[in-house]
């Protein structure tokens, strides 16, 4: 039936996801606006300081775990608060097309 | 506006279409932070060549002659102007861009200038080692118009024999090169009823994004709207099923939709509102607000061989004629809504009002508003009619015309 197929899932996001970005996306730091954005297919997606920390890191290695640690290290706050916005985020990204798992 | 497009705690996103109606949106705070010095997207029309001729194309009929287009080093200079004053995407687009056999030369340009390159083509007449070639370049995402997903009525539709297969070979490439793919679908009466097999062909490519592109009656669609315009139920059908489509698919591919207004109560924010993020430059070398700025009489248009891009965005006249809201008539001047659809679109107000300043006819608001309606009624309770096709010939028979019935009765 039309309309029906189905191929590539959707990536559902958790702890132990390594995410990466698809080699099209452009993490940029726009000079002339002082901030970083990221360009997509007829997208201009602007991170905030927390996004740009992350996507940074997604680097298909780390899990979203690891990157959590790092991140709690770095802002010293809490592990675990900062892991489930992490999901929260790529999830979102992910929706987008713009996070692998 | 989309999901998509409502802000995420931390990261908001604004569309830069090629599409000629839509231009940018997105929340209005990060738009305007955005294009506060410079629009973030430009539409490069290097070419009104085209091997297709497409009744819905919405390029002015009057197309542009291959001596009067801009050369290899003006487009080049427009380019780095372009990253300089901190345009973030390019559309490189027509006619049929891989027409220019400069197009390595700009798209290289494009790339060393910090723009993101989108390449807007009809894929016909591109062979693998030229895509190739313009990958290494730094080409960053491929477009891929298809006139309807059964190739025959495709066929039909563009004009061009064997053009279904071409396309899908071009599409097979770009995938296999990593580069994302977007299915175009150019729809109207003829086609309308494939949307859903679109979803399906944008998949089986392996396509990032599909765009929806109900047809938008500027240039060669006006002339043809009466063939073109789809029934009311038919719009409303593919509508819903995109909608489905798009939350089923989140995460699979990204639709965009552009939607018929013709069977609409509230008008389009055109372009994302006149020159708020937007510019537009004809293979002459003209800088256009918008694709179909043209068809207004009164403006005057900057050329980028006489001026800088960035002057011209600031302070062009043309750019200067309708932005904000001071230009606006009643309704739109003490609309609660003029805020968020700017009035509409100007072009569309010109072609059937006779003055740009009034309300886009698609508003409930406007005294046209019935006229469109009913119009686009009438024209699908009939059985549907052949569009004139694009092409130089026709161009000039429909141009001939026009002079006729100018003048004067005595």
């Amino acid at each position: 039936m039309m309309g029906d197929a189905t191929a590539p899932r959707r990536l559902m996001v958790d702890r132990e996801t390594k995410p990466k970005l698809p080699p099209y996306l452009k993490l940029r730091h726009d000079a002339g606006r002082d901030r970083w954005v990221l360009l997509a297919p007829e997208r201009v997606l602007t991170p905030d300081q927390t996004a740009v920390a992350v996507l940074q890191l997604c680097d298909g290695e780390q899990t979203v775990t690891e990157i959590a640690a790092k991140l709690a290290k770095e802002y010293s706050a809490p592990v675990d608060v900062i892991a489930a916005d992490i999901v929260e985020l790529l999830q979102d990204l992910a929706d987008k097309g713009y996070v692998k798992g | 506006m989309t999901e998509e497009l409502q802000a995420n705690a931390h990261v908001q996103t604004v569309t830069v279409d090629d599409e000629p109606t839509t231009g940018v949106e997105g929340a209005n705070d990060i738009t305007a932070e955005l294009c506060a010095l410079a629009p973030i997207g430009l539409l490069a029309e290097l070419t009104h060549r085209c091997p297709l001729q497409c009744g819905y194309c919405s390029n002015p009929i009057e197309l542009e002659r291959v001596a009067n287009e801009l050369t290899t080093e003006e487009w080049c200079d427009v380019m780095r102007q372009a990253g300089e004053m901190g345009i973030l995407q390019i559309h490189l687009s027509g006619g049929e861009p891989c027409a220019r056999k400069d197009l390595e030369e700009i798209v290289s340009t494009a790339s060393e200038a910090g723009l993101y390159t989108n390449l807007i083509t009809a894929a016909v007449t591109l062979k693998r080692e030229r895509l190739e070639g313009l990958v290494k370049r730094g080409l960053d995402h491929v477009q891929i118009s298809f006139q309807d997903v059964d190739p025959e009525n495709a066929e039909r539709i563009g004009g061009y024999p064997g053009a279904t297969q071409k396309k899908l070979d071009v599409a097979g490439w770009v995938t296999e090169m990593g580069v994302p793919l977007t299915v175009n679908a150019p729809i109207h009466r003829k086609n309308i009823q494939s949307v859903p097999a679109y979803v399906d062909l944008a998949i089986k490519l392996g396509a990032q994004r599909l765009e929806i592109a109900h047809a938008q009656y500027y240039g060669w669609a006006y002339l043809n709207r009466a063939a073109l315009i789809p029934t009311y139920e038919d719009t409303l059908a593919s509508i819903e099923f995109i909608e489905e489509a798009r939350e089923r698919l989140k995460g699979i591919l990204t639709i965009d939709m552009v939607v018929p207004d013709y069977y609409a109560k509230r008008p389009k924010p055109c372009m994302g509102g006149w020159a708020k993020g937007f510019m537009n430059i004809t293979p002459a070398g003209k800088v256009l607000p918008c694709h179909a700025a043209e068809s207004i009489p009164e403006l005057e248009f900057d050329n980028v061989k006489t001026r800088k891009l960035r002057d011209i965005w600031m302070d062009g006249s043309a750019f200067n004629a309708f932005r904000g809201t001071s230009w606006m008539k009643e309704p739109c001047r003490s609309c609660a809504f003029k805020n968020i659809d700017y009035g509409g679109c100007r072009c569309q107000a010109m072609a059937m009002t006779g003055d740009p300043r009034n309300t886009d006819p698609a508003c409930a608001l406007s005294p046209y508003h019935a006229e469109m309606v009913n119009f686009a009624k009438e024209e699908t309770a009939k059985p549907p009619t052949e569009f004139l096709y694009r092409n130089p010939r026709n161009a000039a028979d429909v141009l001939k015309a026009k002079e006729e019935t100018l003048l004067p009765a005595e």
